[in-house]
């Protein structure tokens, strides 16, 4: 470990009640995976290297726009297929016991952190497992090459026109790495460590990890943010001690005891009890996500349209999102959440009306109903935080049609595989966006390709033509207005064609102590420590 | 002396091989793999799936793989953790003083309550002391660990503010990890105050997973105590006019406690079981909690590799207790 940076930190801590240094505690739902943003989706993680890293742009904070980090600026080519970013100078990299950069930050580096990930040849690809989920998920496959122009300028060549490269350049997996760090690692042969010991830009600096206990961050100086004069992109506190607590109510009464300053993501229903706290604040953020209810087409009664949307019209849906997300989720019908542009606010959910439902069901053939399954993820997500309670009311809500559904649940990795595998008859499945783009979802959950392939995360294996047109369409042009009215027409044909019931989604919470300044959290990627004060 | 020694030992071996087959089978026949469980919702195209399955080498046959692993363990190697990517040894290393300090805390607690409450139960039979440690202990001995967990924070820590809520010591404190000893440690750092906040620290957790042995201890010490009590040369050591400090101390607790220790070694089993929801509520980083979140995980090589280790230090520890007892009891050797 960096003994300098321990010694500091110590000194930092040891002298905190005389020299009244800020130390900002935060609670973390779990421990970091890894130290390289690459080779992980994890959230947890994500936030933590959130704050030793940067990419070439970033989300804006609290916001789903996009700005300019590392790369001052960019263009797109007439045929949408190269992007040219150009990088800030003089970004200093961090140091650490083992290595002292002698350069700042420049297309060499931005060159080698897609290098490695693209080119299984490439002496890093496999360190650390060769696996790089984000970038195998959103880039890999339309990546044609990148490449230098000059010293503070890099070309990216698509494949294909692809609208959300820039979103998903902002995603905090895309964190730009150090060439010269990893150059310095080969050669000791220990390469490795530079996936557990970073070295990024970013405002503060690893300077311990007691495994799945602690991290301890320490502000990084000469961070270019700081150099630009930007307050929000600057270090304001000492040091910051993320304490990592598995369990929703142990973080609650951490951060009520004041043992940390920022308690992530408590439980929805303990609301009212930060709101009765006197140190305390419930800070509500949108989540950009969406669950969902999805019917299998491999099943011949979900094959008729009637069958779903009289499915759909027996739910009550304000019901089961003001019980399940607790008062604090959304009511609608469409895929893309309201946290997000491209959300189209007139679509609502398909009217609760089981006398309408019943009728439906006649028409299809099913006038006393019928037996099937309702899958309730095992899990809180985001986009459900109860999965059972949830299925529950659905099934409540289905027996006053007559159809009797069993509610089928797994542990989550075995929900996963048989999800995928097809064997979920009505299967509760959802996703978080990863950048702001409203393409992620639909493309993930609800799409198929030409040849009829269905996309990763489509468990019904809906297949509509017509859809699938309008979202290759918007996927290619950059045009913001343009894809706003696409993604209007395909969330539109999602609600007509009812493949999926959507659940609404809900708000998270962050229970953050009135002495903090200026924390922000993020609906997009990690929220950001930095420009973060304690009084 | 030494062939019962050699006898003990000829069976660790293929208890060994046996568990090496459990640990490594046990994570495998679990539906879900890790490559799936990393892409969560988010899912990847089977090609992809594929290929990574390959690259870690998830496509060989299963006794391909079985084999690698035993080579591996040969060459002192537990694998890396496909998560972290840090090697299981050194994990294991860093969890394992974590639940060690804090299972010989609660247990020493749990000899510290349940004994005295069994035989002082067992001395005032009949009496009300009896009638409410023995009810207190049936309902420690029922207590769900995780419930319990909680309401002892939110009411000492959340409400009284006695104790911190969890951790292993306050987040101001940071000195060098010399031994994991979380007690240890703090003293040999001579930062003030940092010992006090390890000791407050391990109250809770240390309380929560005392409580089941505690009350199987009371109850086991109170029917040993019961039994030995009505023995005729407990009437005899009366009759001799001794006291009943005397009667009860020296010559009934000293007979008793022969299937209290019995009970008391089992309980490092139910130990190391709540030992892993102590964990998880208490945020302490061992190796009960360690092991789950890898087996949620799928995480191969840390499942594979800290069961086994954890299986070889039982395997260890049961050795030991054999040879303790053929030391004591000579009929065992020569038998």
């Amino acid at each position: 470990m960096n003994k300098l940076a321990y010694l500091c930190g110590a000194a930092a801590l040891a002298l905190a009640p005389a020299a009244q240094a800020q130390v900002l505690t935060v609670c973390l739902e779990g421990a970091p995976e890894i130290f390289n943003p690459e080779l992980t989706s994890n959230g947890t993680t994500a936030y933590v290297l959130g704050q030793i890293y940067d990419g070439l742009v970033s989300v804006e904070r609290g916001g789903s726009g996009i700005e300019p980090a590392l790369a001052e600026s960019w263009e797109v080519s007439e045929d949408g297929k190269t992007y040219t970013f150009h990088l800030r100078e003089n970004v200093s990299w961090q140091s650490n016991d083992a290595f002292t950069p002698t350069r700042p930050m420049n297309a060499d580096d931005v060159v080698f952190t897609f290098a490695r990930m693209m080119d299984p040849e490439h002496p890093f690809y496999e360190v650390s497992g060769g696996n790089y989920p984000t970038f195998n998920a959103k880039l890999a496959d339309n990546l044609d090459a990148v490449e230098k122009i000059d010293e503070h300028t890099v070309a990216f060549t698509l494949k294909a026109p692809l609208a959300a490269f820039i979103g998903t350049m902002a995603h905090g997996s895309i964190g730009i790495t150090s060439a010269e760090y990893a150059d310095a690692m080969m050669a000791a042969g220990t390469p490795e460590q530079m996936d557990l010991q970073p070295i990024g830009t970013g405002p503060f600096q690893l300077q311990a990890y007691q495994t799945d206990a602690i991290v301890r961050l320490l502000p990084f100086a000469d961070t270019w943010g700081a150099g630009i004069g930007d307050d929000l992109r600057t270090p304001m506190v000492d040091a910051v001690v993320m304490a990592i607590s598995g369990d929703a109510t142990v973080r609650l009464q951490r951060a009520l005891a004041g043992e940390c300053l920022i308690g992530l993501y408590p439980n929805l229903a303990d609301k009212e009890t930060i709101e009765a706290s006197d140190t305390v604040d419930a800070v509500q953020t949108p989540v950009a996500s969406t669950g969902m209810l999805h019917f299998n087409f491999g099943e011949e009664k979900f094959q008729d349209r009637k069958v779903r949307q009289a499915l759909a019209q027996a739910i009550d849906m304000e019901n089961l999102v003001e019980v399940v997300y607790s008062g604090m989720g959304h009511v609608t019908g469409a895929v893309v959440p309201p946290a997000l542009w491209g959300h189209a606010e007139d679509i609502a959910p398909w009217p609760y009306d089981p006398e309408a439902a019943k009728a439906l069901l006649a028409e299809a053939g099913y006038p006393d109903g019928f037996d099937t399954q309702v899958w309730a993820v095992p899990v809180a997500r985001p986009y459900m935080p109860n999965g059972r309670r949830a299925a529950e009311i659905v099934q409540a809500d289905w027996a006053e049609i007559g159809v009797t559904a069993e509610i089928v649940t797994y542990e989550w990795a075995e929900y996963i595989q048989r999800a995928r595998a097809g064997e979920a008859q009505v299967g509760m499945f959802g996703g978080i966006y990863d950048f702001p783009d409203p393409s992620q979802i639909p493309n993930n959950y609800l799409t198929c390709s030409p040849e009829g392939k269905t996309a990763p995360s489509n468990i019904g294996a809906w297949c509509d033509d017509g859809f699938n047109a309008v979202m290759r369409e918007a996927g290619s042009i950059t045009d913001q207005e343009e894809r706003i009215a696409l993604y209007h027409e395909a969330q539109q044909i999602v609600h007509d064609e009812v493949p999926v019931v959507v659940l609404g989604g809900a708000d998270t919470i962050t229970a953050v102590n009135k002495s903090v300044k200026g924390y922000v959290p993020a609906i997009f990627g990690s929220s950001r420590l930095s420009g973060v004060s304690v009084e | 002396m030494l062939r019962y020694l050699l006898g003990k030992l000829a069976v660790l071996v293929p208890t060994f091989f046996g568990i090496t087959i459990v640990a490594f089978g046990f994570v495998r026949v679990l539906p879900g793999d890790p490559i799936m469980l990393m892409a969560g919702e988010r899912g990847l195209t089977p090609e992809r799936h594929a290929q990574l399955m390959a690259q870690y080498g998830f496509d060989r046959p299963l006794w391909q793989q079985y084999l690698s692993y035993l080579g591996d363990l040969f060459r002192g190697d537990l694998g890396t953790s496909l998560v972290t990517h840090r090697p299981v040894a050194e994990d294991f290393l860093t969890f394992f003083p974590a639940t060690m300090e804090l299972g010989l805390c609660a247990m020493a607690l749990a000899i510290c309550i349940g004994l005295p409450l069994g035989v002082l139960a067992a001395v005032k039979r009949g009496s009300w002391f009896e009638q409410i440690s023995m009810s207190t202990a049936l309902i420690g001995y029922s207590m769900p660990i995780f419930w319990w967990g909680l309401l002892m924070i939110i009411l000492f820590s959340g409400t009284l503010g006695w104790t911190p809520v969890s951790g292993r010591i306050s987040l101001m404190y940071y000195f060098p990890q010399v031994t994991g000893f979380m007690l240890i440690d703090s003293l040999i750092s001579g930062q003030a105050g940092a010992f006090r906040s390890a000791v407050l620290h391990l109250i809770l957790p240390s309380v929560v997973l005392a409580t089941i042995p505690a009350a199987v201890i009371a109850r086991q010490s109170r029917s040993a105590m019961l039994e030995v009590l009505s023995e005729d040369f407990v009437r005899t050591a009366r009759a001799k006019g001794l006291g009943p400090a005397m009667v009860v101390g020296r010559h009934a607790l000293r007979n008793a406690l022969i299937p209290v220790v019995t009970v008391i070694g089992l309980q490092v089993g139910s130990l190391m079981a709540g030992a892993i929801l102590t964990e998880t509520i208490f945020s302490w980083p061992g190796i009960g909690k360690w092991i789950v979140d890898s087996i949620s995980k799928r995480d191969y090589p840390v499942v594979q590799g800290g069961l086994l280790v954890i299986a070889v230090v039982v395997m260890i520890v049961n050795l030991i207790v054999d040879l303790l007892y053929a030391v004591i009891n000579p009929r065992i050797r020569h038998g």
